[in-house]
């Protein structure tokens, strides 16, 4: 049996009907790792796996997903793992804690192969931002996996570990998942504890799943998705979401947005979407168009609040307490100003930059307290479309995953690339990439879903519905190229 | 020409809270470096701050007591810049929305008569590390037990007017806050500190003159000096035709002179948002409705009521209310049945010398309301004589203790049996013919020396009324 | 928006972040181009809006004690410390 083709429940069932032994599902992960090239990694821990995946052998499995290989983004705090943020200014840094939800899953009987390449500090659209070099995509290794959760996104489509968890600050769970044609998560802001994820905006973070199905996105929501009393930012969720998929969408309005089909989406895409639209309305939902206008708004508001708590959030990456040092400084000044010049990529500077001037005397009110404003009216914009429609569908993406290298030269056209993705940040919803087709070159194509705050179940849910009438979710890349 | 010297305060006090405002680390005072820190105050990537619910009682406390109104939807804003003692880089505290605003603070002048100066704000927001430099290795040591102790900033508009003023405001203070028990305001330890803004102006003037800010002031007796050599220092400047420049001076103890601090070659830029990891506090009105009703009556209050219910003096009132601890011991020992002045003396003589003796503040001492007011009880009654409750409070008054089990076991008691008194009398008649002699030539002082000598005799353990009665019996008999 | 280089510098200089040599000018130009962008913002009426920071209000804890962190384990990613303390360049005046 190739262990590599399963989703991470039937991985975790034939686990638990002894038919699997964990240390052989780590092994098969570490297998293809070790085949793959595809630097979705920067730090393995095959061998504490192996290790864990004997100890387990004796415990009661309780969670649907206990002994199922998975690895972290790298800006998840792990207790005695490098955690890095794919950033030179980390060095070798250590945390001496582990992330509220790495705790959660490591008691569900999670086997964690390592942390994942990703964006510099989850700040990048292609992956390529990453100190430790660009994550290939496994359907076309000369295109990014996009990010930042670009290592995440990969590592589940290569079959290198079953799922992964990410980070969603402005799209970077969803983008990469739609370019590897992977489903992805970001749920409602609050609904994990932010509790151990290094910050890039605090206000929009949130951690989910990245996997190879909306069921098992929902297996590892039920272990993380619950209130944290070391997140003051945390909210009681109800949970159930796996036992809650009912497949059913009768009766569910479902709008799409006139302002995410026009000028400038690939018509693949388009009808990609519009293919899935009918997919659901086949099985009984209501499908209908609709107008967010303020749409068109999320980006320049998402940038300068995102940078702007990026440049507060990442001053204390300064050389003094943990992480890199520049040599050779001899006033504190200098080892300030050259630690964080020579430690941080370039576009982390730009963001610091830009957040730092957004936030700087005299610019304050016409950018940073402007955009809060506007991020409000996209709050109240999205609960009235949610008056009507129970959840929206849109694409992704704009186009299929970019070539390596062809994106960081222009970092405007990069940021205008999160169109579909940061409202939802910003208003603070949850909201799903699924693989809804492919492209003539054999591109994954994603839609995303998007529900009221705490909706997270009716977007699985939906979600789920598709996967029951498509197969698009269990196609994988063939080794070294497009199927 | 006349020049008026006008004065605004900053003052931070830590609160005493058992934990830090947003970590449950120990605020505890003078541990080894390092050794109460965790992610959190650390500022390790990751970590996220909650809020401390003491904190913020305390805090709203204080600010109820210095008249201000509470702010009903407040939050937390990042002050951001770069200093080691800082390991976030930002500190958190509020600027847009404090906890309270538009204060009021009278308070007694050391000369007479009274004073009100307007509170402008009071914040919370946390405390920085500690750097201590070492000039051998040219480093500098950073200790981060005391990032993330609780603070709360008491901003004042510039009413005063002289240094004695500024004391006598901060005397009130920290009065009100140590009765409030929100902080032990020891300046010493740095759990209150002041800055001084000061500018000077024409007398008659109402226009602001340009002002300096003055750091390190660390006693009032600093406070004072750095007050009068500053207005000096800006009254010569302008008077020899130079302009105040405004800015950031130390004061220096040793060379008693406020010092510029070096400047930055850009002025700072604070950009102050709202942190996003702190959700806003909205106080309700049964919130602070609860918070009302745990207030305890504050030292000048019970001063007025001491004097009116109890007729005691001015002095000892105000001696009585300079530690909440001993006023409480005082009201509880008068609730007790013991005569309100009966206790005011035990508390202000005996009692206080035992504290100064110890060294210890009254609320640390063990006597109890129920140990005074049967010390007093005892030696109204004739049970044992001031002399001996005097001994029994020293002993009893570090462990505390049952006053009559601690006489009976060291036989105490006095001396009642008239016929041992008699006795005794006797016996010193007979050994003083001539005293006895001297008292009936007129000699006044006779009779105090029979009554001491029979008291010796006793060994001081018997009611020296009773003795007395027994002495002028005798004489009258001879 | 117009920025200037001096405006750029002056933002670097408050994030610490040096400019590279001869880079002041595309930075610049760079960062013009995207504020540019976002000034689109202002377009929006906005009147009455305020970001309230979410449902959430008064998220407390209560004031208890809990261990902290062993001092080796607080120190031990430090680039220079000596066992007690962190170390850095002379910061006190």
């Amino acid at each position: 049996m190739d262990l590599t083709t399963l989703t991470a429940l039937e991985l975790g069932a034939a686990i638990r009907r002894g038919e699997v032994l964990p240390e052989e599902a780590v092994q098969a992960g570490l297998d293809t790792i070790a085949a793959q090239g595809q630097n979705s990694f920067i730090t393995l821990t095959g061998a504490q796996a192996l290790e864990g995946a004997r100890q387990i052998r004796s415990q009661p499995a309780e969670s649907p997903l206990f002994g199922v290989p998975m690895a972290w983004k790298d800006n998840l705090c792990t207790c005695g793992v490098k955690t890095s943020c794919a950033s030179r200014i980390l060095g070798d840094y250590t945390p001496p804690y582990s992330a509220a939800l790495v705790e959660r899953l490591e008691q569900a009987g999670a086997l964690s192969l390592g942390k994942l390449n990703m964006d510099e500090f989850a700040m990048g659209s292609t992956g390529e931002t990453s100190y430790y070099g660009p994550v290939a995509n496994p359907w076309d290794a000369s295109r990014t996996a996009g990010g930042s959760s670009g290592g995440a996104a990969a590592a589940v489509a290569a079959g290198e570990v079953w799922y992964a968890v990410g980070t969603d600050t402005g799209g970077s769970i969803r983008q990469p998942a739609a370019y590897c044609g992977v489903t992805g998560m970001k749920p409602t802001y609050g609904a994990v504890s932010r509790y151990g994820l290094i910050a890039y905006a605090s206000s929009l973070d949130q951690a989910g799943p990245i996997a190879r199905s909306a069921a098992d996105c929902a297996a590892v929501l039920d272990v993380i998705a619950v209130q944290d009393r070391r997140d003051s930012t945390s909210l009681a969720v109800k949970g159930g979401f796996l036992a809650g998929l009912t497949g059913d969408v009768r009766g569910v309005r479902i709008g799409l947005p006139v302002q995410c089909f026009g000028e400038g989406l690939d018509p693949q895409i388009h009808a990609a979407v519009l293919h899935a639209a009918e997919v659901l309305r086949a099985r009984g939902a209501r499908v209908e168009k609709c107008s967010l206008p303020l749409l068109a708004y999320g980006v320049p508001a998402y940038y300068i609040l995102a940078c702007a708590e990026a440049s507060s959030n990442l001053s204390r990456f300064d050389g003094v307490a943990y992480g890199w040092r520049a040599e050779g400084c001899t006033s504190l000044d200098g080892l300030y100003t050259q630690t964080r010049t020579q430690g941080f990529g370039q576009e982390v500077q730009r963001r610091i930059l830009l957040g730092t001037f957004v936030l700087s005397a005299g610019y304050y009110d016409a950018y940073y307290k402007k955009a809060l404003q506007v991020r409000e009216r996209m709050r109240q914009a999205y609960a009235a479309a949610f008056q009507t429609y129970d959840l929206l569908l849109t694409p992704v993406t704009a186009s299929a995953a970019p070539r390596l290298g062809e994106s960081l030269s222009d970092p405007l056209q990069m940021y205008l690339s999160d169109f579909y993705t940061v409202p939802v940040n910003l208003a603070g919803l949850p909201g799903l990439s699924m693989p809804c087709g492919f492209d003539n070159a054999g591109l994954p194509i994603g839609a995303q879903l998007t529900g009221p705050a705490l909706g997270d179940l009716a977007v699985l849910n939906a979600a789920h519905a598709f996967q029951l009438e498509t197969g698009y979710h269990r196609q994988r890349p063939g080794r070294g190229g497009a199927v | 020409m006349i020049w008026e010297t006008v004065i605004g305060l900053e003052t931070h006090v830590e609160l005493s809270t058992r934990t830090k405002i947003f970590c449950a680390c120990s605020t505890r005072f003078g541990g080894a470096p390092n050794t109460q820190c965790c992610p959190v105050c650390a500022g390790l990537p990751g970590a996220l701050p909650v809020l401390n619910e003491g904190v913020l009682t305390y805090a709203v406390k204080a600010a109820l007591v210095l008249g201000c109104a509470i702010t009903r939807r407040s939050r937390f804003d990042r002050k951001n810049y770069f200093y080691p003692d800082l390991p976030r880089a930002y500190q958190i505290s509020q600027l847009y929305c404090p906890i309270a605003r538009d204060g009021e603070v009278t308070f007694s002048l050391p000369a007479g008569g009274h004073r009100t100066i307007r509170i402008h704000e009071l914040h919370m927001e946390d405390d920085a590390g500690k750097l201590i430099h070492n000039p051998e290795t040219g480093r500098t040591s950073i200790d981060y037990n005391r990032c993330g102790v609780p603070l709360i900033e008491i901003v004042t508009e510039p009413d005063f007017r002289t240094g004695e003023e500024v004391t006598a405001y901060l005397e009130t203070l920290k009065e009100r806050l140590q009765y409030l028990g929100v902080s032990d305001c020891r300046m010493q330890e740095g759990s209150l500190r002041c800055d001084v803004n000061l500018s000077v102006r024409p007398q008659g003037s109402t226009a602001l003159g340009t002002r300096t800010e003055m750091k390190n002031l660390s006693s009032f007796r600093a406070i004072l000096r750095a007050i009068a050599f500053e207005s000096q220092r800006q009254i010569a400047l302008i008077e020899g035709g130079g302009q105040v420049v405004q800015e950031t001076r130390r004061w220096d103890e040793d060379q008693n002179a406020s010092l510029p601090m070096r400047t930055k070659e850009n002025a700072q830029d604070y950009r102050y948002f709202p942190d996003p990891d702190l959700p806003p506090i909205v106080l309700s009105d049964g919130w602070l409705a609860r918070l009302w009703a745990e207030m305890p009556e504050l030292a000048e209050a019970k001063r007025d009521r001491y004097r009116a219910q109890f007729g005691l003096s001015e002095a000892d009132c105000k001696t009585l209310t300079s530690q909440r601890a001993l006023a409480e011991l005082f009201e509880q020992t008068a609730a007790l049945g013991t005569p309100p002045k009966q206790a005011a003396n035990w508390l202000l003589g005996p009692v206080l010398a035992q504290c100064s003796a110890h060294g210890l503040e009254a609320k640390d001492m063990r006597i109890t309301p129920q140990m005074l007011a049967r010390l007093i009880a005892l030696v109204q009654t004739g049970g044992l004589n001031r002399s001996t409750a005097i001994e029994v409070l020293a002993a009893l008054f570090t462990t505390g203790g049952d006053v009559d089990a601690y006489v009976s076991e060291h036989g105490l008691n006095q001396v009642c049996d008239a016929d041992l008194v008699g006795e005794a009398v006797e016996r010193v008649f007979a050994a003083n013919p001539k005293s006895i002699t001297d008292y009936w030539a007129g000699k006044e002082k006779a009779l105090g020396f029979l009554v001491g000598q029979t008291m010796r005799a006793l060994h001081d353990r018997a009611s020296p009324q009773a003795v007395q009665a027994a002495v002028r019996k005798k004489l009258r008999q001879n | 928006m117009k920025i200037t280089e001096e405006l750029v510098s002056r933002t670097a200089r408050l994030a610490r972040l040096d400019l590279p040599e001869g880079e002041a000018g595309p930075i610049t130009a760079e960062l013009e181009r995207i504020l540019q962008y976002m000034d689109q913002l202002a377009e929006l009426d906005t009147t009455g809006a305020a970001w309230s920071g979410g449902a959430l209000t008064n998220v407390l804890r209560p004031d208890e004690a809990a261990p902290s962190l062993d001092r080796a384990a607080l120190l031990a990613g430090a680039p220079e410390a000596d066992g007690t303390c962190f170390l850095a360049p002379r910061a006190v005046e």
